[in-house]
């Protein structure tokens, strides 16, 4: 039972953490209609930015705080300088910018901090385990995790259901033109947008990067997976993307923890053992096959 | 046919393919066998770049995970000459008819999505392919798989790196013949239609589906022909050959040569091999050690040809009349 | 400018006198490995270890001057194939040497080994089939078959007395090969056997939990590069190292250290190279190695200096002529030279026979992690493919 428990709780800490990363990247999608590959390049530079403010704060909490604001600046940068050509393209120009962004950033990081991988250690109060349940144990840092995505979870949800730039973006999923016709400065929303999912995907990076390593193209393999949960949900959708996050946590975690008994049930173990990682190493691509299959635009997509 | 041949893109287009039909004799004359290696390889990935233009070009539809049909061919090759059938008359076929029927089937479950969910779903049937060869433990796994070259007895020896690259050439120019076919006839034509406009054609009453999954399964079968000969040409098979990074490779290379122009594959895959060769040792000669951060160039090369040059390399050849 | 001008005058006299133009080219050697992306810090410190064997030589063998040329794969088999390939037939190189990854070794070696004018000789990969059934004259290891590492680690666990053991590895060949090796010779009970996704799994906590609830006496793991780092810090995060010792083969070193920080310490590990093994040419190389870049070399390092020493060794005893092949083949075979690991013999299927070393995760003196040896595993191993290998 705590066994099962504590399963449930990983799943949901990875969860969220792909919500973290997932976020994002449907905020830009959804608003702007952009594909935008380099947001795992977003997600590498802010574990890199934050690696090195913590070294100079010498402070895990200060160096994360100024890490931020410092990522939305490299965000709006980034945007002024490459993405704000891409708004009017079709999604194939963006994935190719985009790509080439991704190569770039890779390089860029190898040039300034070197091929050697870094690390962020836990911080201090963070470095212990906790009792989730008596003489349950659990790392206080994954806690942390699951804290930080509930509230990132919350804020877009007031922020998108309350909010006049929510209603933008609602609007923008929907009708693109419409925002232009209300006479809002595109321009300034698109640069605060991007700026924006790039703060989420920096977090999500240095959030990841102590149970990580901070490496070049740590964002890249991570990316598709938070695709195939914005495409699960539903493109422009954050219930969509929060609930594919979760579904995909827990999927993962069941063929972890579970497949390997459930097939042993009716296989040798030796079979078993490897027949698992590799289905479950599909099993999302499954689930996307098939939900597309089912509902081409995603669960909570807008229908066309 | 001599007319042509005075427009600029004729007259590149025709030296170029001089120049590959006698690239064997040259590079024997230069000594430069090196240069016949890079030369077989560009033509096997023209061929499906060809295949993939098929559908990204004419069709508009994004893709992305055309290497699957590498995996899919170089896999059947693979796995039967690990199984010690050796002949190239039932390797070929049942390569073909592999990636053919994998492709009509993935293409009726993914052309029912649209725009980003349809290049999403193509890649997660890349990817449910590519698991599935690592997972091929009997055959290497994410190792890949040491073959032997197919046999045809009597008519080729695949061995010999000449005869080799012109069977790859004969096919890229018999695929080239087809693609031009193809993209003229009636056929191309609404492709080209659905792709501009597909609630026009739909309601001028052709099934546009049937029309995209018909494009779809010829660009499976092609691509699964360059999975063969490129099986052959590095006589081994792995995973890594169908990864999501090749299929990307692909659509650079399509788009780097220009969309739906018949020959702009063939000036891609080209232009991608002699970027990636030369790259390199240009940034050396700037600077020592330089070299190897050549993406640092063609990262932000790929955006300007993103942004600034659609066409591809067709388009500096001038407008097509079509 | 002077000297260059000069060098070009004297071959161009040596030439116009009629000496054979061979005798004054240098001797080439290739080096491929990962030099971009995230794999990029392992070959690097090869290639500080090349260098580094370079200037130790005085950047000559046999007498002849010799030349470098590095190539990067990428990390991918393919790209690895081709530049194998432009080394062998454009560049024309003696020796090609490096190979970090069993998938690019493979995908490159038939290019290299038929084509006969080429020595290959890796100085990591140590794939099965390459061991066994396609073993081949030209073609040499400086490392190890993959099974041997985990085998000898098997080994010290059933001396130790670890009663059960819990392994978990990447879903990959060389993951599977590495966790089959540890069955070979570990006689304890196996209490699990998992694998995990490869190579984008980054969180571990489900594995954690489960070893936490199995409660074995060990933890087996092989993972190499970042992987290693991220396993062992959410191994030491969860709580478990308090609880359950960590067995590892190539997850911890010179590379990953830095990163895993304290967190590593007191794991130990099965190598057949440590940077503290007792002989002369080690301490020069590692002493000259931490004093040139501020770190300890790693076992990659150690692997690529040997394999230049080799190469050099065949040169020295055959005056830098290396026009007969089957000379400089006998030669090679000798492995007369000063390895870093001591004194080896290459076996039928010219992989060496080597001892293999338990390691220790410690700090040093000044406070720098590393690992230092703590027992002999196993002594003179051969490889257990060595007998499916043809070649006598």
């Amino acid at each position: 039972m705590e066994y099962l428990l504590l399963q449930v709780l990983n799943g949901v800490q990875l969860g969220l953490l792909m919500f973290l990363l997932a976020a994002g990247l449907t905020l830009t999608l959804g608003i702007m209609d952009l594909v935008n590959l380099a947001h795992g390049s977003l997600y590498m530079m802010g574990a890199y930015i934050a690696w090195t403010l913590i070294g100079v704060t010498d402070s895990f909490v200060l160096g994360t705080l100024l890490a931020l604001p410092a990522i939305f600046l490299l965000g709006v940068a980034v945007e002024i300088v490459v993405i704000r050509k891409l708004y009017a393209r079709d999604h194939l120009t963006q994935v190719l910018a985009t790509f080439g962004l991704i190569l770039f950033f890779n390089e860029l990081v190898r040039a300034l901090w070197g091929p050697a991988g870094k690390s962020i250690a836990v911080p201090g109060f963070l470095n212990r385990t906790i009792e989730i349940l008596p003489g349950v144990p659990y790392p206080a840092y994954r806690f942390a995790i699951i804290v930080v995505g509930a509230l990132v979870a919350i804020l877009l949800a007031w922020l998108v259901a309350r909010t006049r730039l929510g209603m933008l973006i609602r609007a923008g999923a929907s009708n693109r033109r419409m925002i232009g016709a209300l006479g809002v400065n595109i321009e300034l929303l698109f640069s605060l947008v991007f700026g924006l999912g790039a703060v989420f995907a920096g977090l999500a990076g240095l959030m990841a990067a102590p149970i990580a390593s901070v490496r070049i193209g740590m964002g890249d393999d991570i990316l598709i997976l938070a695709l195939v949960i914005i495409v699960i949900g539903g493109i422009g959708s954050i219930k969509g993307a929060f609930i594919a996050a979760m579904v995909v946590g827990q999927i993962d975690i069941v063929g972890r923890a579970f497949l390997p008994d459930i097939l042993k049930t009716f296989m040798s173990s030796s079979a078993a053992s490897s027949a698992a990682p590799a289905i479950s190493q599909v099993l999302v691509y499954v689930l996307m096959a098939v939900v597309l299959v089912w509902r081409p635009t995603g669960l909570f997509g807008q229908r066309t | 046919m001599m007319a042509a041949l005075r427009t600029p893109r004729g007259l590149a287009t025709a030296l170029i393919l001089l120049v590959l039909a006698v690239l064997p004799l040259l590079t024997q004359a230069f000594d430069q066998r090196y240069l016949l290696s890079i030369g077989t390889r560009i033509v096997i990935w023209s061929i499906a770049a060809v295949s993939l233009n098929m559908i990204l070009g004419y069709g508009g539809l994004v893709s992305f995970g055309h290497a699957m049909f590498f995996g899919i061919g170089g896999y059947a090759v693979g796995i039967l000459s690990a199984e010690g059938v050796s002949s190239g008359w039932i390797q070929w076929p049942v390569a073909l008819l592999a990636a053919t029927a994998w492709a009509a089937l993935i293409g009726a479950l993914s052309l029912r999505t649209r725009g980003l969910y349809f290049i999403m779903i193509t890649l997660a049937f890349a990817q449910l392919v590519y698991y599935v060869g690592s997972g091929l433990e009997a055959y290497g796994g994410d190792d890949g798989l040491n073959i032997s070259r197919s046999r045809f007895p009597g008519l080729i020896d695949l061995r010999d790196k000449a005869s080799f690259y012109w069977l790859c050439f004969a096919l890229l120019c018999a695929s080239l013949w087809f693609c031009g076919r193809y993209a003229n006839s009636h056929f191309g034509l609404v492709l080209r239609g659905a792709k501009s406009n597909e609630l026009r054609m739909t309601a001028l009453g052709f099934p546009v589906f049937r029309y995209r999954l018909a494009a779809f399964t010829i660009a499976g079968a092609l691509g699964g022909l360059s999975g063969i000969l490129l099986a052959n040409e590095g006589a081994y098979v792995s995973p890594a050959m169908m990864s999501w990074m090749k299929s990307g490779d692909l659509i650079v290379i399509v788009v780097l040569g220009g969309m739906g122009a018949l020959f702009g594959p063939l000036y891609g895959t080209i232009a991608f091999f002699v970027l990636e060769e030369a790259l390199p040792p240009l940034l050396n000669l700037a600077h020592k050690g330089w070299g190897e951060y050549w993406m640092i160039v063609f990262g932000p090369l790929l955006v300007l040809i993103a942004l600034y040059a659609r066409g591809g390399i067709d388009s500096l050849l001038g407008r097509r009349h079509e | 400018m002077k000297n260059k001008l000069f060098g070009t005058a004297t071959i161009a006299a040596a030439m116009a006198f009629g000496l054979p133009a061979m005798a004054q080219s240098p001797i080439k050697i290739g080096f491929v490995s990962t030099f971009s992306g995230p794999q990029a810090a392992i070959g690097e410190d090869m290639r500080r270890s090349v260098e580094l064997a370079k200037e130790h030589l005085g950047g000559k063998m046999g007498g002849k001057p010799f030349e470098i040329i590095y190539e990067d794969d990428q990390f991918k088999p393919d790209v690895g194939k081709a530049r194998s390939e432009k080394l062998v037939q454009q560049d024309k190189v003696n020796f090609i040497a490096g190979y970090i990854w069993s998938n690019v070794l493979l995908a490159s070696y038939k290019t290299v080994v038929d084509e006969g004018d080429t020595i290959l000789v890796s100085a990591n990969a140590g794939p099965s089939q390459i061991a066994g059934d396609l073993c081949n004259k030209n073609f040499f290891s400086t490392s190890w078959q993959n099974d041997q590492t985990p085998m000898a680690m098997g080994e010290y666990l059933n001396t130790k007395g670890v009663k059960s053991l819990y392994l978990v590895g990447p879903n990959y060949a060389a993951g599977k090969d590495m966790l089959a090796g540890v069955k070979r010779t570990y006689k304890g009970k196996i209490v699990s056997e998992d694998y995990t996704k490869w190579p984008d799994q980054l969180d571990f906590s489900a594995e954690m939990t489960k070893i936490a609830a199995a409660k074995p006496d060990g933890i087996f793991i092989f993972y190499p590069g970042a992987h290693g780092v991220q396993f062992v810090k959410q191994w030491a995060q969860s709580g478990l190292n308090k609880t359950v010792p960590l067995y590892q083969v190539f997850s911890i070193d010179a590379i990953t250290l830095p990163q895993q920080g304290d967190l590593a310490l007191g794991t130990l590990g099965a190598q057949e190279w440590v940077n503290d093994l007792p002989n002369e040419a080690n301490k020069k190389y590692v002493a000259d190695f931490k004093k040139k870049h501020g770190v300890y070399p790693s076992y990659y390092g150690a692997q690529s200096y040997d394999a230049i020493m080799l190469m050099a060794s065949a040169a020295e005893a055959l005056k830098g002529d290396l026009s007969s092949k089957d000379k400089v083949r006998a030669e090679m075979k000798k492995a007369n030279f000063k390895s870093v690991r001591g004194d080896f013999k290459f076996g039928n299927n010219n992989f060496p026979i080597e001892n293999f070393y338990i390691q220790e995760t410690v700090k040093d003196p000044q406070g720098m992690m590393t690992v230092k040896t703590i027992a002999t595993a196993v002594k003179d191993a051969v490889d257990p493919f060595a007998a499916k290998c043809p070649m006598k």
